[in-house]
C-alpha cells in the first residue's frame, strides 16, 4: 500500500499538473504543522520548531504555485486519494515515524526522505509528460525538489547526530517490558 | 482523478478545535481525527449540527479536538449516550467514537444493542488491540498469543471479531478503514454518515507505544478489491474469510432504521417539574 516511489496519474494539462503539485504541497504544510503541534504537546521544542520551519517552507511553495497560476488562496484541489498510489501525498512525513524523544537530526532525516519522494514524483511526471509544456513545468519542480534535498542535507550537517541511546527514558511510558 | 473538490465553504480545519491532541507522537488516532474532520468537510455539515460522543480511553479524547458539539462520557457508555441524543435530536449528525476496550469490553453490550436498534448514527472504533491509556493490558481484540508482562504467554483467549458481530447483530453499514490512509478513511466515514441507520467503521489505528509492531500494518493493508454488498450472507463470508487487512465498505444494507413512533407528549420542562424539590 505504500511503495517507495509513487506513480502519479498522468496530467493532460498544465492546470492538472499544478493542481497535483498544489495538493501535494498543501498536504505537506498540513502534516508538518500537525507534527509540530505533536512535538509541542510533548515539550520537544527543538523538533517542534524544526517542523514549524518546514511547514513554512512548504507554505512558500503553495504561495508560489498560487501566484504562478494566478489562483486564489482558497483554490480547490481534487482529492487525490486513489490517484496517488500511497495513502499520503509524496511529500508527507508519516505520522507513525514520530517519537517523543526524537531529535532534529531524525526530523531532518524524515524530511529528506519526503523531499526525495517529491523529487521522484516529479521525475516520473517528466518521464511520462503528455506534452512539452507539462514536461518543462515538471522539470522545473523536479529541480526545485533537488535543491531542497541539498538544503536539507546541508542542514543535517549542522545538527548533531543522536547518540545511540537517544530513546532511553528513565521514566518511560512503557514500563511493562 | 476523483472529481469531487474539497474546500468549498468549510474545510477540514474548520472542524478542529484549538486544543492540541496529547496522544503519543506517532499514534494512529491523529489520522482518525484528520479523517473525521475531512469527512465532515466532504459532507459540508456545519459543526453546530454535529455531535461527537465518546467514552473513556486515549481515542475517546477526540470530541475535545473537534469544533463540533462534544460529550466525553462514561467508560463504555458512549453508544447509550449517542443513541439517546440521536433519538431526542434527530436533526443532529451523531458520531460516536472510542477504542476497542471501551467499545467491545466495557461497552460490549451497548455495542450489540446499538447494532440491533439501528438508530441512524455512526460509530467509529479506533482499534489498536490494547488498552493504551492504562498502560498496555490486553483488550478484547488482542491476539491470544500476544506476549507481555501483563499477560505472560498471551491471554490464550480468542479475539473478539467486531465486524461479523456487528453484522449478526443488525448494523446497517460495516466498514474497515486504516488511520494511515486518512484520506481513504475520510471517504469511508463520509459514506458511513450518509448511510441510514447504524453505521460501524472499524479503524485500524496503531498504538506506537504499546504495540509498536503495528507500524507494519501500513505494509499489509489494501483496499478491498470487491464491490460493497447489501447481502448479509455474502458480507459474512467476506468478513469471516479475510485476513483483517482489507480496507473498504464490507456491508451496506437496507435494514429498517429505528424511528420514533410518536412525537414527544411532554416537554422537558414538564419532565423536570416532576423532579422539582
Amino acid at each position: 500500500m505504500n511503495p517507495p516511489i509513487q506513480t502519479p496519474s498522468r496530467p493532460e494539462t498544465l492546470e492538472e499538473l499544478m493542481l497535483q503539485a498544489l495538493a501535494m504541497e498543501r498536504e505537506a504544510v498540513e502534516r508538518y504543522s500537525e507534527l509540530a503541534d505533536m512535538m509541542q504537546a510533548h515539550n520537544n521544542r527543538d523538533v517542534a520548531e524544526l517542523f514549524h520551519k518546514m511547514a513554512g517552507y512548504e507554505q512558500h511553495h503553495v504561495d508560489h504555485i498560487l501566484k504562478d497560476m494566478s489562483w486564489p488562496a482558497d483554490k480547490a484541489t481534487p482529492r487525490y486519494a486513489g490517484v496517488w498510489t500511497a495513502p499520503d501525498g509524496p511529500e508527507v512525513v508519516p505520522i507513525e515515524e514520530m517519537h517523543y524523544l526524537m531529535q532534529p537530526w531524525h526530523a531532518l532525516q524524515l524530511a529528506l526522505a519526503a523531499e526525495q519522494r517529491a523529487h521522484d514524483f516529479f521525475d516520473a511526471l517528466v518521464r511520462n509528460a503528455a506534452n512539452d509544456t507539462i514536461r518543462r513545468a515538471a522539470e522545473e519542480m523536479r529541480a526545485e525538489e533537488a535543491e531542497h534535498i541539498e538544503l536539507v542535507r546541508a542542514w543535517m550537517e549542522k545538527v548533531p547526530q543522536p547518540d545511540s541511546d537517544w530513546a532511553a527514558d528513565p521514566d518511560p511510558p512503557r514500563y511493562i517490558d | 482523478m476523483n472529481d469531487m473538490a474539497e474546500s468549498a465553504a468549510l474545510a477540514a480545519a474548520d472542524y478542529k478545535s484549538g486544543y492540541k491532541p496529547v496522544w503519543c507522537p506517532g499514534c494512529g488516532d491523529y489520522g482518525v481525527l484528520g479523517a473525521v474532520t475531512r469527512a465532515l468537510a466532504i459532507l459540508q455539515r456545519p459543526p453546530h449540527e454535529v455531535a461527537v460522543v465518546s467514552g473513556i480511553g486515549c481515542s475517546s479524547r477526540i470530541p475535545a479536538y473537534t469544533s463540533c458539539y462534544g460529550f466525553h462520557g462514561v467508560h463504555g457508555r458512549a453508544l447509550a449516550a449517542g443513541t439517546g441524543l440521536k433519538v431526542a435530536r434527530p436533526d443532529l449528525t451523531v458520531i460516536v467514537a472510542g477504542g476497542d476496550g471501551d467499545g467491545y469490553s466495557i461497552g460490549g453490550n451497548h455495542f450489540l444493542h446499538a447494532c440491533r436498534r439501528n438508530v441512524d448514527l455512526t460509530y467509529i472504533v479506533m482499534d489498536n488491540h490494547v488498552y493504551g491509556m492504562t498502560k498496555g493490558q490486553a483488550s478484547p481484540t488482542t491476539e491470544p498469543d500476544w506476549d507481555s508482562k501483563l499477560a505472560p504467554g498471551g491471554t490464550g483467549v480468542r479475539s473478539f471479531h467486531p465486524l461479523v458481530i456487528a453484522l449478526a447483530a443488525g448494523a446497517n453499514f460495516i466498514a474497515r478503514a486504516f488511520s494511515g490512509d486518512s484520506g481513504g478513511a475520510a471517504e469511508i466515514i463520509a459514506q458511513a454518515i450518509r448511510h441510514p441507520g447504524f453505521s460501524f467503521v472499524e479503524v485500524m489505528s496503531p498504538c506506537v507505544t504499546f504495540r509498536p509492531e503495528q507500524k507494519d500494518w501500513k505494509q499489509s493493508v489494501r483496499r478491498t478489491g470487491v464491490p460493497e454488498t447489501g447481502d448479509p450472507a455474502q458480507a459474512a463470508r467476506r468478513i469471516m474469510t479475510d485476513d483483517g487487512f482489507n480496507i473498504g465498505v464490507l456491508y451496506a444494507g437496507d435494514r429498517p432504521v429505528y424511528a420514533r413512533e410518536r412525537a414527544a407528549t411532554v416537554t422537558p420542562a414538564e419532565l423536570e417539574a416532576e423532579f422539582a424539590l
